[in-house]
């Protein structure tokens, strides 16, 4: 027989030996939709945004800056004592009563952070909770993309 | 699938057939549950300062969900001190029980023999936890009426009732401990069958019948099985094995899957969304709806919770599995086929609390170390460290810590739901190709679900 058209059976030692090599292209994939670069042509400059605290919450609640910014967050405490302290960057300040406190920094570091109140408030104070993203939000984003990767490999590669 | 019997070190197997082990933990947890209660009804109404709060939904919270429920299945449940009063009292004995029983010990009603009850439990306790998480008083409250209502079941009910039909946290302890890589098992199911006296189920010289009514022989599944041993004293052939396996071993499995199961699972699965959104979101209204219980916002809140998960997400899944059948030509019972794929979303959902579970523990965590000095918020300094700051942990790793877990119980359940295809359809060339089709919506309402919740905790 010149050559055959069949392909060789689905059989489980074949799907163990294909098995290495499916997670070996699975975990490159992945590498590469978390790392690749991609560019962001946005310019920095100086912004200065005030946020309203007040009731468990921030106003505005979403707050979007340039990567390389010079941000200042004026922070109102409209009703008790709040603080903001951000993740990712390790900054905090606090402001009490009917006064407004001013902080300074370089938005350095892409992605999306959480900030949240530094000062106990009420009941609902652990939950008073805001979001800075510096520049778009790659990593959701990223991490989408590996979520079809892994639905595809889940799909396929999983199922024994 | 390859399991490693535990019993077969001789140390294990000892500690495992003592009573004492388990009894010195579940004196400890009824402890801590007794300061929590009495912190919570007369200490600070300032929850943050409070030991009711902060042990509960902080410390026990991660302890449970981050390690407990993963590793050890319900090995929570073992040692939990909400059955324990009423326990003792119908075994009439704390260690080991006396020849006789005591209490009415009425069966539980053949129509209550079901999860319905307990998915209704955890629905309430739902859209009321704000609240809860945050009023001491309410902590309080919740865990000595969980007691008191474990101990009356028990004064009326046999064996552990409560804990099978009602508890609501025993119902997603018991969901997601299919997960665990720990099981209780018998090593030769015919030995069982043989056995006319069935000493496991009715108690022997050596201990008293399951507590969960199970007969051991029968277990497919780490849901229905307590883990208090009891089984391994009272069988006189040493027919029990504690194994270990793989994780998510109990998960594939398609058919007699009831429709209460499936529900806890959309259940579970969207509170941990809701609470993503209303406890870790940017949206301080609907914050506020969530803990003005008995207000008309909070009903608009507690109505928007019902409907999204007892209708709209079982809705949209059942939607999915239709798509499937339709893709790969309808075979076998409708409901049947969606009970089995709602397996799938065992590791999404238990993905999904861990990830949540991660901002909200790591974020108060340092509160801990305050009210273990001063539990009362009484100004007490037992161990000097009453005055220690607020202190977020591992800011910058939790999102990707969320992330990672998140892709990990998308991929883990694709290819759950890629089994379940392959086990109703068939393994063959043309069953493969038609389980893959089947399952194909099932992992696009996965993916979906997760990239929602990656956006609700990292966008």
């Amino acid at each position: 027989m010149p050559f055959s058209t069949s392909r060789s059976p689905s059989t489980p030692a074949n799907h163990a030996a294909a098995r290495p090599a499916a997670w070996a292209g699975f975990l490159s994939l992945a590498l590469v939709v978390l790392l690749v670069p991609v560019p962001t042509g946005a310019a920095s400059g100086e912004r200065t945004i005030r946020i309203a605290a007040s009731s468990y919450a921030y106003d505005p609640g979403v707050v979007s800056v340039n990567p390389g910014d010079r941000v200042t967050i004026e922070l109102v405490a409209q009703d008790v004592v709040h603080g903001l302290y951000l993740d990712g960057y390790g900054i905090q300040l606090r402001a009490d009563p009917g006064q407004t406190a001013r902080l300074t920094f370089t938005a350095s570091r892409p992605g999306t952070f959480r900030f949240r109140c530094s000062e106990t408030c009420g009941p609902l104070h652990p939950f008073m909770i805001g979001r800075l993203s510096v520049g778009p939000n790659l990593t959701l984003l990223r991490w989408a993309g590996l979520g079809l990767l892994a639905s595809v490999f889940g799909l396929w590669i999983l199922r024994r | 699938m390859t399991r490693f019997d535990l019993l077969r070190s001789p140390f294990l197997a000892r500690l495992l057939r003592s009573r004492w082990p388990r009894l010195i933990l579940s004196v400890a947890a009824l402890a801590g549950f007794v300061l929590a209660i009495a912190a919570g009804l007369a200490g600070t109404p300032v929850g943050s300062r409070n030991f009711g709060i902060i042990a509960v939904w902080i410390a026990w919270w991660a302890a449970l969900i981050l390690v407990a429920v993963p590793i050890a299945g319900r090995g929570w449940c073992s040692i939990c001190p909400l059955p324990l009063p009423g326990e003792w009292f119908q075994r009439g004995g704390i260690l080991a029980p006396a020849a006789r029983r005591r209490g009415l010990g009425l069966r539980w009603p053949r129509r209550l023999r079901n999860l319905w009850i307990q998915n209704a439990g955890f629905a309430l306790l739902a859209i009321s936890s704000t609240v809860i998480l945050t009023r001491p008083a309410v902590t309080g409250a919740l865990l000595l009426g969980l007691i008191g209502a474990a101990t009356v079941v028990s004064l009326v009910f046999e064996r552990r009732a409560f804990c099978k039909y009602l508890c609501p946290i025993g119902g997603f302890v018991g969901l997601y401990s299919q997960v665990a890589p720990v099981e209780l098992r018998v090593r030769d199911a015919a030995l069982c069958a043989a056995h006319r006296e069935k000493t496991c189920y009715v108690g022997g010289p050596g201990g008293e019948g399951c507590p969960w009514q199970v007969f051991p022989a029968g277990l497919t599944r780490n849901s229905s099985c307590g883990l208090c041993f009891e089984c391994l004293r009272t069988c006189p052939y040493d027919n029990i094995a504690v194994n270990l396996r793989p994780f998510g071993a109990d998960l594939p499995r398609p058919a007699g899957r009831r429709l209460d199961e499936a529900f806890k699972s959309f259940l579970m699965l969207g509170s941990a969304l809701a609470y993503s959104a209303v406890l870790l979101g940017p949206w301080g209204e609907i914050k506020l709806a969530a803990f003005r219980v008995g207000t008309p916002e909070w009903a608009a809140f507690a109505g928007g919770f019902l409907a999204a998960t007892f209708l709209a997400l079982p809705g949209a899944f059942a939607l999915h599995v239709a798509a499937g059948r339709l893709l790969a030509g309808p075979r076998g019972n409708f409901r049947e086929t969606l009970a089995s794929y709602s397996q799938a979303l065992v590791p999404l959902g238990l993905a999904a609390w861990v990830a949540f579970s991660l901002s909200f523990v790591f974020s108060n965590l340092s509160y801990l170390w305050p009210v273990l000095s001063d539990p009362f918020g009484a100004g007490w300094d037992l161990f000097g460290t009453a005055v220690g700051a607020w202190t977020p942990y591992l800011g910058a790793a939790v999102p990707t810590l969320q992330a990672g877990i998140l892709i990990g119980g998308l991929a883990w359940a694709a290819g759950l739901a890629s089994r379940i295809g392959h086990r109703l359809l068939g393994d063959d060339k043309r069953g493969s190709r038609r389980a893959l089709l089947q399952a194909s919506p099932v992992v696009g309402f996965a993916f979906v679900v997760t990239v929602v919740q990656l956006w609700l905790l990292i966008g």
